[in-house]
């Protein structure tokens, strides 16, 4: 029977044959992410072994630089992991830091057809490179970074058929914000995106897809390979790979068409992703205090150059805090370098460094009582960015940028066509 | 691994930022489970007592990696038993031993207040108050033995690979 490439690369790491939705199986690992919150006090068990240093890598990026001494401590704690245990692959506060799955991006870490974990539910980002990649527990990386191993249990899966290419203004986000208003959340089961509209994006647009399909509580959300791929890896990571294609006859849950052409900028409103998006008119009036662009999910190149074309020439409304965070300090050097950066300090807004910050509510923009929020960040959970009363809409960096311009939640058309 | 409990109700898609804001990170484990629902049922956590099941609704647990499933057991709760439970979020409770079962029409069958028993390994669900029993999914024999483990730091402590927990952690 044939298989999906998630059912096929289960069945390649653990040994078997094949791999049917039920199955439990146990799977090599080839890349284990750990981060700051791994290292807290509260969180961090001491590993007495590791099963290959040379299959971990180490970042911090949730709380950077570091907010609080017990912050700070989680990174002592890290740094003496690294020496231990001699890893290289460590990005320490300076100049190779960023958020676990941007570098992911950067680096080159995910090849297809391999396995990769973090305990960052976002780790499913990672899946854009034709792998499988997911969120796990903490106990879970410190499993497998001691035994080289994990447990999945294999879904079944959706598959996203991707035709035509996006309008003007309209983003990823705005693709994914349609796939989880109409179809909802996808728990245990594996998400594919495939078909001849995947050409017409960069990776970082389908990491927006693959990032955000956590929040389709996804087992896995997986991308098929194609030349912008391998073009992407070959020019980061030396190591060969062989792209993962699924069967002709794999068998899938349901196969669903996304025409990119047909779609328009969208926002889900407060406390909740899916089931939740509107057209972005309907949002039209609402007043925010904050405008918030980065997270793993939105931190990239492409999107702070989008934001910086929205608000090229203009300045940010009275009363609105404009803070843009980009995901790694490479998309940081690169975005100044493009002159970017320099375009969105002009217009007013504040620039983070990369860290999850206000994402998930950590510090560099926590919101107070009653404050409103436009996002596109990875989460509007209620109290996820701050206080319980506060609010977060979620919409593409575009639609964020027009709204910090104008003080309330806009539709970014006006501005970019 | 047999409960008998009062029962607390919550709906659906509950998810791990309600369970364990990020305000609560840097606290101890028993300070974080006062905080379980701060945002959405503020002063729910104080009312628990030790043996009550949880039973919530579809997608349980959705959201991020947080050890969301260890405030549940440490706050008390003997068991959660859900309508269906988020992947990451059961990873979780059988990383921390945490009796986690889905159970398709358990929110119907009770209210809140009444007496629950719960066959964990056989995935039965009894409303003792009516006498009606339900079943759910049985946990994958490999899950079932970590949770009996204790989960996975036990094992590993057991087996000399981490070492073990300093106090008060």
């Amino acid at each position: 029977m044939g298989m999906t490439i998630a059912e096929k690369i289960l069945a390649a790491k653990s040994g078997n044959k094949t791999v049917i939705p039920g199955d439990v199986v146990t799977v090599d690992v080839d890349t284990v992410i750990l981060f700051d919150n791994n290292f807290l006090p509260t969180n961090w068990r001491d590993i007495l072994k590791v099963a290959d240093p040379s299959k971990i890598v180490v970042t911090f990026d949730h709380r950077v630089p570091a907010p609080t001494q017990q912050a700070a401590a989680a990174q002592v704690t890290g740094r003496a992991f690294v020496k231990k245990f001699g890893i290289r692959r460590f990005h320490d506060v300076g100049h190779n830091q960023g958020i676990s799955h941007q570098l992911v991006a950067d680096y080159g870490y995910a090849l297809p057809g391999s396995v990769l974990l973090c305990s960052d539910s976002h780790t499913c980002s990672a899946g854009v490179f034709n792998c499988l990649a997911r969120g796990v527990g903490g106990p879970d990386i410190i499993y497998a970074a001691i035994k080289g191993q994990t447990w999945f249990r294999c879904g079944e899966t959706v598959r996203y058929e991707l035709t035509g290419r996006l309008p003007a203004a309209v983003t990823a986000k705005d693709a994914f914000l349609q796939i989880a208003g109409v179809h909802g959340a996808h728990a245990t089961m594996n998400v594919e995106y495939g078909g001849p509209g995947v050409a017409s994006l960069s990776i970082n647009a389908r990491k927006t897809l693959t990032a955000m399909s956590a929040e389709l509580s996804a087992e896995f959300a997986t991308f098929e390979a194609d030349e912008v791929l391998a073009e992407w890896l070959r020019a980061r990571n030396p190591a060969p790979f062989e792209p993962v294609r699924p069967d002709a006859d794999a068998k899938y849950l349901a196969v669903r068409k996304v025409d990119l052409s047909t779609l328009e900028p969208l926002v889900a409103l407060p406390d909740s992703v899916v089931n939740n998006s509107r057209p972005v008119g309907n949002a039209r009036g609402t007043r925010i205090d904050q405008a918030y662009i980065g997270s793993c999910a939105n931190g990239t190149q492409d999107d702070i150059e989008l934001a910086a074309r929205v608000v090229k020439g203009r300045r940010v409304a009275a009363g609105v805090r404009f803070i843009v965070t980009p995901a790694s300090q490479t998309v940081y050097r690169d975005t100044v370098a493009s002159g970017a950066i320099q375009v969105l300090l002009d217009a007013g807004a504040m620039i983070a460094p990369p860290t999850c910050g206000a994402c998930g509510g950590g510090h560099m923009g926590v919101l107070g009582p009653d404050e409103v929020c436009v996002t596109s960040s990875t989460r509007n959970f209620k109290g996820r960015m701050g206080d319980p009363s506060s609010q977060v809409w979620m919409a593409s960096p575009a639609t964020v940028a027009a709204s910090a311009l104008t003080g309330f939640i806009t539709d970014p058309r006006e501005f970019l066509q | 691994m047999k409960f008998r409990g009062r029962v607390w109700i919550v709906g659906d898609n509950i998810n791990t930022d309600l369970i364990l804001p990020n305000k609560a990170f840097y606290l101890t484990h028993e300070e974080q489970t006062q905080y379980v629902f701060h945002a959405n049922r503020p002063g729910w956590a104080q009312q628990v007592q030790k043996g009550d099941i949880l039973i919530g609704g579809s997608n349980f647990g959705m959201g991020s990696s947080r050890a969301a499933a260890r405030s549940l057991k440490n706050l008390g709760l003997a068991c959660l038993v859900a309508e269906s439970l988020n992947g990451l979020f059961l990873r979780n409770c059988v990383n921390f031993a945490f009796p986690a079962l889905e159970c398709p029409g358990v929110c119907a069958a009770f209210n809140e207040g009444e007496e629950a028993e719960v066959d964990f390994p056989r995935a039965r669900v009894t409303n003792a108050s009516r006498g009606k029993t339900l079943s759910g999914k049985p946990l994958p024999p490999p899950l079932m033995a970590l949770v009996e483990a204790g989960g996975v730091y036990q094992l590993l402590e057991k087996e000399g690979l981490i070492a073990p927990k300093a106090q008060g952690a």
